[in-house]
């Protein structure tokens, strides 16, 4: 076209990068490429291709990495931990410091390569990627300089296995290695094999920046290598991936003692309010849901709408649509890039032909010919039954609802499997902040979406996985508490067969929903002293009983809604209560355990009561310094209903020290007691009736732990799942677990001292971190 | 509604739309708007890195640019000798072997910007040439003189040749939410202005929030503005991306609703051929392509069209250019 042509039509035309550096990279390189293990690239072997999505051009050939790749990457990182540990914060902040600015005088490289490699178009790359990659290394240098004043108590976890998706190869990268490093862990990482150029790449930067060998160490491949790292003699896996994987991750890491994060997948809610500023919700849907083609796992991809906007919502929308552009993802003027292989493309294809219910919208926009390229697409009109409200399509696919209310906007975005990420528009911030923390996601975006930074922790509950990445709460998912820990063996109950000391009966039942209860099995087991004498008899829970305690427990949902204040009172009034009973408790517990603690066990109770009282009002959020004109509150919520096997050698120390913290935060908990020392459990729940504990909020089970343990960990109802029992049930409790993915915390057969306080890492285990993002300005 | 103005298309030889004949007050409206700030700096902090045009595509667009400035000298020093140097800048903008190695002639900017006493020798100095002579009036740019010497200003303007009259609006109108006062001060604007087209600057920088100007921008619309157009240039703060996304968003919505179709005009502040690109574009995705003409969009610029010139030589050259080698206006 002439000058004089395009001044008529005012067209935009090509504006390509260049990518004559990337692929002089790539050659340099000589487009084959091994691992990176020890410090240094192996040579290439057998393998793949990796292609532009765009094109389908090979961009180069990659290495399947075997057994031996694997198990030489996990040596050469278990050689380099101590030393790399030992270097102390300080000294590794200035590697990752020499990483963030690495990664930044090489932008350019790294963002042509991504898009060349993933199909995401350069500008994202550019803007959004490569910018937070760096941040991530910024912020942890910081993390690492800060490690052993700020956190005193812990330590690295050893060898980290990471696996990351092919949607943000570099970012996804950085999330994992930089808190990793920071906190002196040494790292194996798979990323995914459409997208494993960056992770080269950075490869050859570590090299640069001098990091000691076997710090870092990158193997590449599919899925099998995934599944060697995971059974690996690794002390954690974190993957970011999809739900299904991440399923299978939690069996077979079940019982393994790995530490385990998973980010998973979503369909995060756009929720719009008839007072938003519609021409903006309408744009950030752009940035939620045509971001990367829509493969992003916090894509909000569900939008609800208020009915009275809701026509002409759509009908904006319908026009924005028409300007997206969508084609070549190096050019620099295109909205919309390439999916990142011809697999996904025919699986986004696939769940939109099925589809057949709402009305779908797709612009009549210039497709690009051949690549990998699927158009905007809206589906409007569907209701929460259909599945595309309710499944991932991991594509540029928008689903839409309406709503009457704003209690029925969170019962809509709330009924879903997932819970990563939501956004929500309106101009009032009554509306805004009171929809916020009622909506079941780990990130809520207020009028803006999408917006990710370091400072902030980012993961999800539910089925969209658990574990932070970024903040002071992401630290976590890289430390262990210091000190050794000492084995636990099985505690098993005394035998007897001798009458009762007194003959007036005392029945011990079970508590369930403030109501002692009767076991549904209708058996009983004796409990005897040391000396073999009979102290009572307690019913044997059954898979019923638990049904009937979380139900009980999920009833209570008030109680996480009750002001920290009101928990503090009621928790402080038990141990006045407890403490008033002291002497018959601390009998109590000599007499089942034959031994001459009870003093000291009931005294500590009382403590750790008054302990959790004195946090109810006082584990405040955070308020993170993101880099925008606005604040991200990182909340601290209640996990939900958490079931315990509680501790078995410590009958009533062990069960207060899990349920005070745990109430303290507003959860509800299903105990089951000792096993072997039941009955300070059941005299408990006396205490707890005479102290203004709402029905429900508490429950306790008594039986066999084997029994209630797999009910319990497979109920699809219980938020998080803990063992500290002395049978060893970690394995079958994760395994089961993976049914909703609920948070689990189990011994593994090592002991606990209970006498020590261990209060804070109970409520951190009692909580989840919400970063609600609330930008600001008039 | 003005019955003389709704049937006629005006004069102008860039003008094929009809007039915006305005609509009576509808305060519902105007109390629904919304702006949220944050998110429309978002939106106009990622536009220059969503589109980008190189090459031809770039001197194309350079040159509408060309095409859509009110060349604008509004100083107290202004004489006759240096209005007329301005227009004849306006008339031949670009060096002709520029313009002959790119392929294009007939290339003029949309008008000349003057203050009234101005507008006589440059409808002098523009005879023949089609380029419309506008006036700021009403008391620019404060607009506190008497309000029936405003309205004389523009009579005055109008009957001396102005062919558009770019009036300010009682900004304390808008600080105080006074819609009926704003509404009925610009519609008495407007029938003074007669067959001129009249631009209704709201000095948004005045204005204290992006949701004033959403209000400010449909009130105008309403009472019959040909244009909305953001500052005087005089304001601490002139044209900004947010404020021009806010008044496009308005213009669009007020299309929407109403079918016609009102003109933008962001001035000040803009002086680099880059920021005009990114106007554009601006344009081109919340508008479309229609608003980019000179009957529906404007910048109010006195340094843009140097660097515009030095960009298309070096389109032209391939080397830096330097700022004499260009006629100054």
């Amino acid at each position: 076209m002439s000058i004089k042509e395009i001044f008529e039509t005012m067209d935009y035309g090509p504006a390509p990068e260049s990518v004559v550096e990337a692929l002089a990279w790539l050659v340099d390189q000589g487009d084959r490429f091994g691992h990176f293990i020890d410090g240094a690239f192996t040579p290439p072997a057998d393998g793949f291709e990796s292609r532009n999505p765009a094109t389908g051009e090979v961009l180069a050939t990659l290495t399947q990495a075997t057994q031996s790749d694997v198990d030489s990457a996990v040596i050469a990182a278990r050689k380099a931990q101590p030393k790399w540990e030992a270097l102390g914060g300080p000294g590794r902040a200035k590697y990752l410091y020499a990483l963030a600015r690495l990664l930044q005088k090489h932008s350019r490289l790294f963002a042509v390569l991504e898009s060349l490699d993933n199909g995401k178009p350069i500008r994202e790359a550019r803007d959004i990627d490569i910018p937070l990659a760096q941040r991530h290394f910024y912020y942890h240098a910081g993390m690492a300089q800060l490690m052993e004043a700020e956190l005193p108590d812990v330590q690295a976890l050893g060898v980290c296995g990471q696996i990351i998706p092919w949607n943000f190869p570099l970012l996804m990268l950085s999330w994992k290695i930089a808190p990793a490093l920071a906190m002196g862990n040494t790292v194996v990482l798979k990323p995914a094999e459409y997208t494993s150029l960056t992770a080269l790449l950075f490869a050859d930067i570590c090299k640069q920046a001098g990091l000691p060998a076997g710090v870092v160490n990158i193997v590449t491949g599919d899925g099998a290598v995934g599944e060697m790292i995971v059974a690996a003699e690794v002390d954690k896996i974190a993957f970011t991936g999809s739900t299904s994987v991440g399923r299978r991750i939690r069996e077979a890491t079940a019982g393994s003692g790995k530490g385990l994060t998973l980010e998973l997948g979503g369909k995060s809610p756009y929720i719009v309010f008839d007072d938003a500023d519609i021409d903006s919700a309408i744009e950030g849907l752009v940035d939620a849901i045509w971001f990367n083609q829509g493969q992003v796992c916090c894509a909000g991809s569900r939008l609800l709408v208020q009915e009275g906007v809701a026509e002409a919502f759509h009908a904006k929308l319908r026009i924005r649509m028409d300007k997206l552009r969508i084609g070549n993802p190096l050019d620099k003027c295109i909205d919309v890039g390439a999916i990142v292989d011809p697999v996904q493309l025919d699986t986004i294809s696939a769940l939109v032909a099925a589809n057949t219910a709402g009305e779908m919208y797709q612009p009549q926009i210039k497709m690009p010919e051949g690549g990998c390229f699927y158009p905007p697409t809206l589906i409007e009109g569907l209701t929460t039954s259909d599945t595309l409200m309710q499944e991932e399509i991991f594509g540029p696919v928008l689903v839409s609802s309406t709503f009457r209310t704003p209690g029925e906007a969170v019962e809509i975005a709330n009924n879903t499997r997932y819970g990563l990420a939501a956004t929500l528009w309106s101009e009032n911030i009554n509306l805004a902040l009171d929809i916020a923390p009622k909506l079941v996601a780990g990130v809520v975006w207020i009028n803006g979406t999408n917006m990710f930074d370091a400072a902030a922790g980012f993961g999800g509950v539910r089925e969209s996985g658990f574990g932070r990445e970024g903040g002071w709460e992401g630290l976590s998912a890289y430390t262990r508490p210091k000190g050794k820990t000492k084995p636990l063996t099985l505690i098993k109950p005394f035998k007897g067969d001798g009458a009762p000391a007194d003959p007036l009966d005392r029945t011990a039942k079970m508590y369930i929903g403030g109501k002692q209860t009767r076991p549904d099995s209708g058996y009983s087991q004796a409990v005897y002293g040391k000396s073999g004498s009979l102290l009572g008899h307690v019913g044997l829970a059954n898979r019923k009983d638990v049904r009937n305690a979380v139900e009980a427990a999920a009833g209570a949902k008030a109680w996480g809604k009750t002001t920290g204040h009101l928990r503090a009172q009621i928790l402080y009034y038990i141990g006045e209560n407890l403490s008033a009973r002291a002497d018959e408790f601390a009998n109590r517990v000599n007499s089942m355990t034959g031994a001459k603690g009870g003093k000291a066990e009931v005294e500590a109770s009382v403590q750790r009561l008054f302990t959790a009282a004195a946090w109810a009002d006082k584990y405040d959020g955070q308020v993170h310094n993101v880099p925008i004109r606005g604040v991200a509150l990182a909340m601290k919520e209640p996990t939900g209903v958490i079931g315990a096997l509680c501790a078995d050698e410590a009958p009533l120390l062990g069960l207060v020290s899990v349920m005070a913290p745990a109430i303290a935060m507003g959860n509800r908990v299903v105990l089951t007691a000792s096993q072997p020392f039941p009955l300070a459990a059941t005299d408990f729940y006396q205490v707890l009736e005479t102290s203004d504990v709402p029905g429900g909020v508490v429950n306790i089970l008594t039986g066999s732990h084997t029994e209630v343990a797999k009910p319990l960990a497979a109920h699809l109802n219980v938020d998080a799942v803990w063992s500290f029992s002395s049978n060893n049930l970690s394995s079958t409790i994760e395994s089961a677990s993976a049914g909703n993915l609920k948070r689990t915390w189990v011994n593994n057969s090592q002991a606990v001292d209970w006498s020590l306080d261990h209060s804070k890492r109970f409520l951190q285990a009692a909580t989840e971190v919400k970063n609600i993002w609330v930008p600001y300005g008039e | 509604m003005d019955s003389q103005t709704t049937e006629r298309t005006a004069q102008l030889p860039q003008v094929t739309e009809p007039r915006n004949p305005g609509m009576a007050l509808d305060l519902d409206w105007v109390a629904g708007v919304q702006a949220n700030t944050s998110a429309i700096e978002r939106r106009a902090a990622s536009l220059p890195g969503r589109r980008s045009v190189k090459k031809d595509y770039q001197a194309a667009w350079l040159l509408k640019a060309i095409t859509l400035i009110d060349l604008t000298t509004l100083s107290g020093d202004d004489t006759a000798g240096r209005v007329r140097r301005l227009c004849s800048k306006a008339r031949q903008p670009v060096r002709t072997e520029l313009l002959d190695a790119l392929g294009v002639d007939g290339i003029t900017t949309g008008a000349v910007c003057v203050y009234h006493d101005m507008i006589a020798p440059a409808v002098q100095a523009l005879q023949g040439s089609g380029i419309p002579v506008a006036a700021v009036s009403t008391g620019f740019p404060a607009g506190l003189s008497p309000f029936h010497l405003r309205l004389a200003e523009i009579e005055e303007s109008v009957k001396a040749g102005a062919e558009e009259i770019d009036i300010v609006i009682s900004r304390r109108h808008v600080l105080t939410q006074n819609w009926q006062a704003l509404y009925d001060e610009m519609k008495a604007f407007r029938t003074a202005c007669g067959d001129a087209h009249v631009k209704a600057i709201l000095a948004t920088g005045e204005l204290g929030t992006l949701r004033n100007v959403a209000r400010a921008s449909l009130i105008c619309m309403m009472a019959g503005a040909d244009f909305i157009k953001t500052s005087t240039g005089k304001e601490s703060v002139n044209a900004t991306l947010p404020v021009s996304l806010v008044m496009i968003r308005a213009i669009r919505d007020y299309y929407e609703r109403t079918g016609y179709r009102v003109g933008y005009k962001p001035a000040g502040g803009i002086s680099k051929a880059k920021d005009s690109l990114v106007y554009l574009s601006l344009i081109k995705e919340e508008l479309g392509d229609r608003w980019l003409m000179p009957d529906l969009f404007r910048f109010g610029a006195s340094s843009l069209l140097g660097d515009i010139e030095r960009q298309l030589e070096h389109h032209v050259t391939g080397a830096y250019s330097a700022g004499y080698r260009h006629a100054m206006g």
